[in-house]
């Protein structure tokens, strides 16, 4: 695809040297195509070539483990006290002593908690976000999700104000020093962003072992992206005038930031957290797979035992708190509390908290004397594992059929012709041909970025691999433009439809991507299909918000402009509106592309036969060389196609004179 | 007229013998990479391609001021002119490229940062084009912000902030957060903010510009009235010549980085010192801003034909209905009560109706 989009750039260059370069190139390539064996190596790269990159990874990280355990066994000590400590708080309870005279304080009741939540709701959001808030905590109480849930939200509540912490801090020297920012956090994000989330999991694994530390340490810098960034941008964003009145009160540098730059840029930084506790739920429920228990476990459970049931159950609790996480974390973002009364009594400053506190010890006090308010007995809970199974079962028996036609046809039609296209494909035409677009699109620097990156997924002897990866996540970003795009200009122009529309897409967007695989999974059992399906559903938000957004962001002065010329609304259509929000809908796809990237390589639990399956097989084996090197590749092939296609986009907004 | 009590400081001016607050000399700010060596090569004598060849922006040019202790010191020029610029250089808010700040006779440019903490804690205040009220704060909070920043006690911030509340006329607001008020009501916390460590020197950068209309000229008044009893020496930048007329006991008029011209009011309107000037001021009613000293003829008749005495110093609007009405001259009174010339009735109409000498000469008896 991006061959197509690059070569639509090259027409607007004038003819020279870089059409010759470009004829020679597809020549080239389609002579190759042509005569595979004229010059096998340029086909298929040689594997006595392979740089052995994974050995020398697997040899630094044993030398890691070997030479600073001290300090791996240090961080697991100090974390444990407070993970232990919310894990009792929420999950466990404590025990105190052993044998028959111990004696056990109990975890926080759960009543209380959904008082709680529903408490904050009420005052972050008034009677909406209290009611969404205790239906969702009390959907996860009635449903026997509790435990699970409980656990996860302990990784959270510990991974969080960890991330929050190291975020600021590092987006503070980003801020301070904008050269260490260009040059070494801002590309150091980008890679961290496209490194799939399994690739985390693996040093951490062998740097911590398989217990919830490890996954707390993986999901917390998973997590830190956003939150550098939104503390560097809200930094920036201070008003140059609230800058200066802190240095005309005569602050001092320190005092500056913390009483002035800082709490000016609270929107903005709570926007970072609300991402960082999406992430981080997303992170936690994949970090099930190095221990960290909880729903992520449960589902993976479910998923590898293809038990429908309760797969859907704990998919549908991750959902729910993802929800619950989210609104509240965004409510929080835009709360500004009334004035506190100086003097006061604390309860009638802060009523909600303190109301919050007095029900969570009122009810854990209760609950020693009346265990049900401890933990829902079994019997009070409601179980719709059969009803998904029924559901399952009744689709597959009145429709299989139709879905086995559909699923072989996706397969024989599109995704094998596509597959052994690419698979087929020379790999020094594709490095070519993709440094060229580079130079095209962004001259000589582009190519910098492009040339070693594509290298290193050949070198590495990853290249099939790759192009794997690369077939399914086309695939899949091609599907979601074509049905993506079409929704967002329909919202674009029907007001009710895009009031329909947001709240399911919000939806989509909360969700943690292993949420999309339960229900596709069930549907068409494991492999490529059910990858594509479950990427198209996760990827395609972003290409119907940019377009629907592209498309609204035009001014309405324009749009009359071309009404008064007599544009029929054909016309105004193709001839000003779709050109205006071309550059909208290129940063789109560069999102969809990403994102079906991020997902494709979490389907490798279903199957798929690509970089994500090497890294998942690494992971099994604990070969850390094998799938960080798998996890880089990844992560290149992301900033290859982040990087050309925001160049497009670029080239396209300079071409309507908006950049 | 509607602010006597500073129209008055304006005469005196001429002959001012307070000692200057702060003062620049040959003042330069030039932005672009080779700021310093263009300065060093081409300095005063650079032509706009010199400066379009050395790739700079010359943001101020050569700039020499003296405003004197409370004095109330107006710099205005439109847009882009380099008079925030300027103000930022005097408050050092921007590093000047060139020249000297003089706050009380000392190179403000020669301290150090710590030295510079102080000087700003205690002795500068200043009020923002949009407020920068901070917005975590509530009125009560921003008020004393200053101060907390000093380390002062809790109780003795407080109380002094509720003071300058009162000042601003803002009391029974102190707790309401930024966002619940007005524009006006957003700058006179600013304004409040600013007056609260008891600043010598006070800034006011553009700070009515965003205000509606009608809100502006409530909020000049309110400034004329602290002024009046405050004292201040205040730098006050503004684009706005009736502003400027209304406040100013002088005003520098800038353009391109350069002060064109500084003077009273009434030399601006009288004695444009360029074409630019006169542009800027050529709508300014010249009855508001002349006194009658402009307009004074040699004594002519006798005290007992005089319709009724007015000082030199007065300005014309002060007194034009009464002469009007009286339809006979005024006679004009130096500082003892000397009757030194006298005004006719005629020349006030003129003034009014904005006929120029010649015109009336061929129109009127």
């Amino acid at each position: 695809m991006s061959r197509a989009l690059s070569i639509e750039g090259m027409v607007s260059e004038p003819v020279s040297f870089h059409a010759l370069a470009w004829a020679a190139a597809l020549l080239g390539t389609v002579l190759l195509f042509v005569f595979p064996d004229a010059l096998p190596w340029a086909v298929k790269y040689p594997s006595w070539a392979v740089v052995p990159f994974a050995d020398a990874m697997s040899a630094v990280m044993n030398f890691l483990k070997t030479y600073f355990s001290w300090l791996t066994r240090g961080i697991t000590d100090v974390l444990s006290v407070p993970l232990g400590f919310v894990t009792g708080l929420l999950a466990k309870g404590w025990k105190i002593g052993s044998g028959p005279d111990a004696w056990m304080i109990p975890r926080v009741s759960w009543v209380g908690i959904v008082a709680a939540f529903t408490i904050a709701g009420y005052a972050l959001g008034g009677a909406r976000l209290a009611s969404l808030a205790a239906g969702c905590m009390l959907y996860v109480a009635i449903f026997g999700q509790w435990d699970s849930t409980m656990l996860t939200l302990s990784l959270i509540v510990v991974a969080v104000p960890l991330c929050i912490l190291i975020g600021v801090a590092i987006g503070i020297v980003g801020f301070r020093r904008p050269g260490v920012d260009a040059f070494v956090i801002s590309p150091a994000l980008d890679f961290m962003q496209t490194v799939p989330t399994f690739a985390y999991l693996l040093p951490m694994l062998l740097l911590f072992g398989t217990n919830p530390v490890a996954a707390v340490i993986a999901t917390a810098i998973f997590s830190i992206p956003p939150m550098v960034r939104a503390t560097t941008l809200a930094l920036q964003r201070v008003p140059a005038e609230i800058d200066d009145l802190g240095s005309m009160v005569g602050c001092s540098p320190r005092q500056k930031l913390y009483r002035v730059l800082l709490p000016s840029g609270r929107p903005l930084l709570m926007v970072g957290v609300n991402q960082v506790i999406m992430l981080a739920l997303n992170m936690v429920i994949i970090a099930s797979m190095i221990g960290a228990g909880g729903l992520g476990y449960d589902v993976l459970l479910a998923l590898r035992a293809l038990k429908i049931g309760p797969g859907m159950e704990a998919g549908l609790a991750i959902v729910v708190i993802a929800i619950v996480l989210d609104r509240l974390s965004q409510a929080a973002a835009t709360y500004r509390p009334a004035a506190a009364i100086p003097g006061a009594p604390v309860w009638q400053n802060h009523p909600y908290l303190s109301f919050a506190l007095l029900v969570l010890v009122v009810t854990t006090l209760l609950s020693l004397a009346f265990p049900p308010l401890g933990s829902l007995p079994k019997a009070w809970t409601v179980s719709t594992g059969p009803m998904w199974k029924a559901a399952i079962d009744w689709i597959n028996v009145n429709y299989f059929d139709a879905i086995d036609a559909f699923r072989t046809s996706l397969i024989v039609w599109v995704l094998n012709p596509v597959r052994n296209f690419l698979e087929g494909f020379p790999w020094l035409a594709a490095v070519t041909l993709l440094s060229l677009a580079g130079y095209t699109l962004g001259g000589l620097r582009l190519v910098l970025v492009v040339l070693p990156l594509t290298l290193f997924c050949a070198v590495t002897g990853l290249w099939e691999k790759s192009m794997a990866t690369l077939y399914l996540c086309g695939v899949a970003t091609a599907i979601s433009l074509l049905i993506g795009v079409p929704i967002g200009l329909y919202a674009a122009r029907s007001d009710r439809f895009q009031a329909f529309i947001t709240p399911i897409l919000d939806t989509l967007q909360t969700l943690p991507s292993f949420c999309f695989i339960i229900p596709v999974v069930m549907l068409f059992r494991v492999g490529d299909v059910t990858a594509l399906i479950a990427t198209v559903l996760f990827a395609i938000v972003p290409a119907i918000r940019y377009t629907n957004h592209g498309i609204r962001q035009i001014p309405v002065s324009l749009i009359e402009a071309a009404k008064v010329s007599g544009c029929t609304p054909r016309q105004t259509f193709w001839r000003v509106q779709l050109p205006l929000a071309l550059p909208e809908i290129m940063l789109g796809i560069n999102q969809t592309v990403l994102l079906a990237l991020s997902m494709i390589i979490i389907c490798a639990m279903i199957g798929t036969r690509d970089l994500g399956q090497e890294v998942f097989i690494a992971l099994a084996k604990a070969d850390a060389g094998r799938g960080i090197t798998a996890g880089i590749a990844i992560a290149f092939i992301g900033i290859v196609a982040d990087r050309l296609l925001r160049a497009l986009a670029r080239r396209a907004q300079s071409n309507l004179g908006l950049a | 007229m509607s602010i006597p009590s500073l129209k008055t400081l304006s005469a005196a001016a001429a002959v001012d013998q307070r000692p200057v607050k702060i003062a620049c000399e040959s003042l330069w700010k030039i932005y672009g990479e080779n700021a310093r060596s263009f300065l060093r090569s081409k300095g005063a004598a650079a032509s706009p391609e010199d400066i379009a060849a050395a790739n700079v922006v010359v943001a101020v040019k050569n700039v020499n001021l003296k405003v004197r202790e409370g004095e109330t010191f107006i710099v205005m020029g439109l847009s882009g002119s380099g008079k925030s610029t300027l103000v930022r250089c005097l408050s050092r808010l921007v590093e000047p490229t060139a020249g000297q700040v003089l706050l009380d006779g000392k190179d403000l440019l020669q301290a150090t940062d710590t030295e510079l903490i102080e000087i700003r804690r205690h002795k500068m205040g200043m009020v923002f084009q949009n407020f920068a009220l901070l917005p975590h704060l509530t009125v009560l909070e921003n008020v004393a912000f200053p101060l907390s920043v000093q380390g002062a006690p809790r109780a003795e911030r407080e109380s002094r902030a509720r003071e300058v509340i009162e000042l601003v006329s803002l009391t029974g607001r102190e707790n309401f957060y930024p966002r619940e008020l007005s524009g006006g009501q957003q700058q006179r916390v600013g304004i409040a903010r600013s007056l609260a460590v008891r600043p010598e020197v006070w800034f006011l950068d553009e700070p009515f510009s965003a205000l509606d209309p009608l809100i502006r000229r409530e909020m000049q008044a309110e400034i004329a009235r602290l002024q009046s009893v405050l004292k201040k020496t205040v730098v006050f930048i503004t684009h706005d010549i009736d502003e400027a007329i209304r406040l100013g006991d002088r005003i520098a008029i800038m353009k391109d980085g350069e002060v064109i011209q500084v003077g009273t009011p009434e030399d601006l309107v009288i004695e444009p010192a360029t074409p630019y000037v006169a542009d800027f001021t050529r709508d300014v009613p010249r009855a508001k801003v002349m006194s009658a000293s402009r307009l004074m003829k040699p004594v002519a008749h006798s005290p007992e034909n005089y319709g009724g005495i007015v000082r030199s110093t007065d300005k014309i609007a002060s007194f034009a209905p009464a002469i009007v009405r009286a339809k006979k001259p005024f006679g004009v009174a130096d500082e003892s009560g000397v009757v030194v010339g006298e005004i006719a009735f005629e020349d006030v109409i003129d003034l009014l109706a904005g006929v120029s000498d010649r015109e009336s000469d061929g129109r009127l008896p």
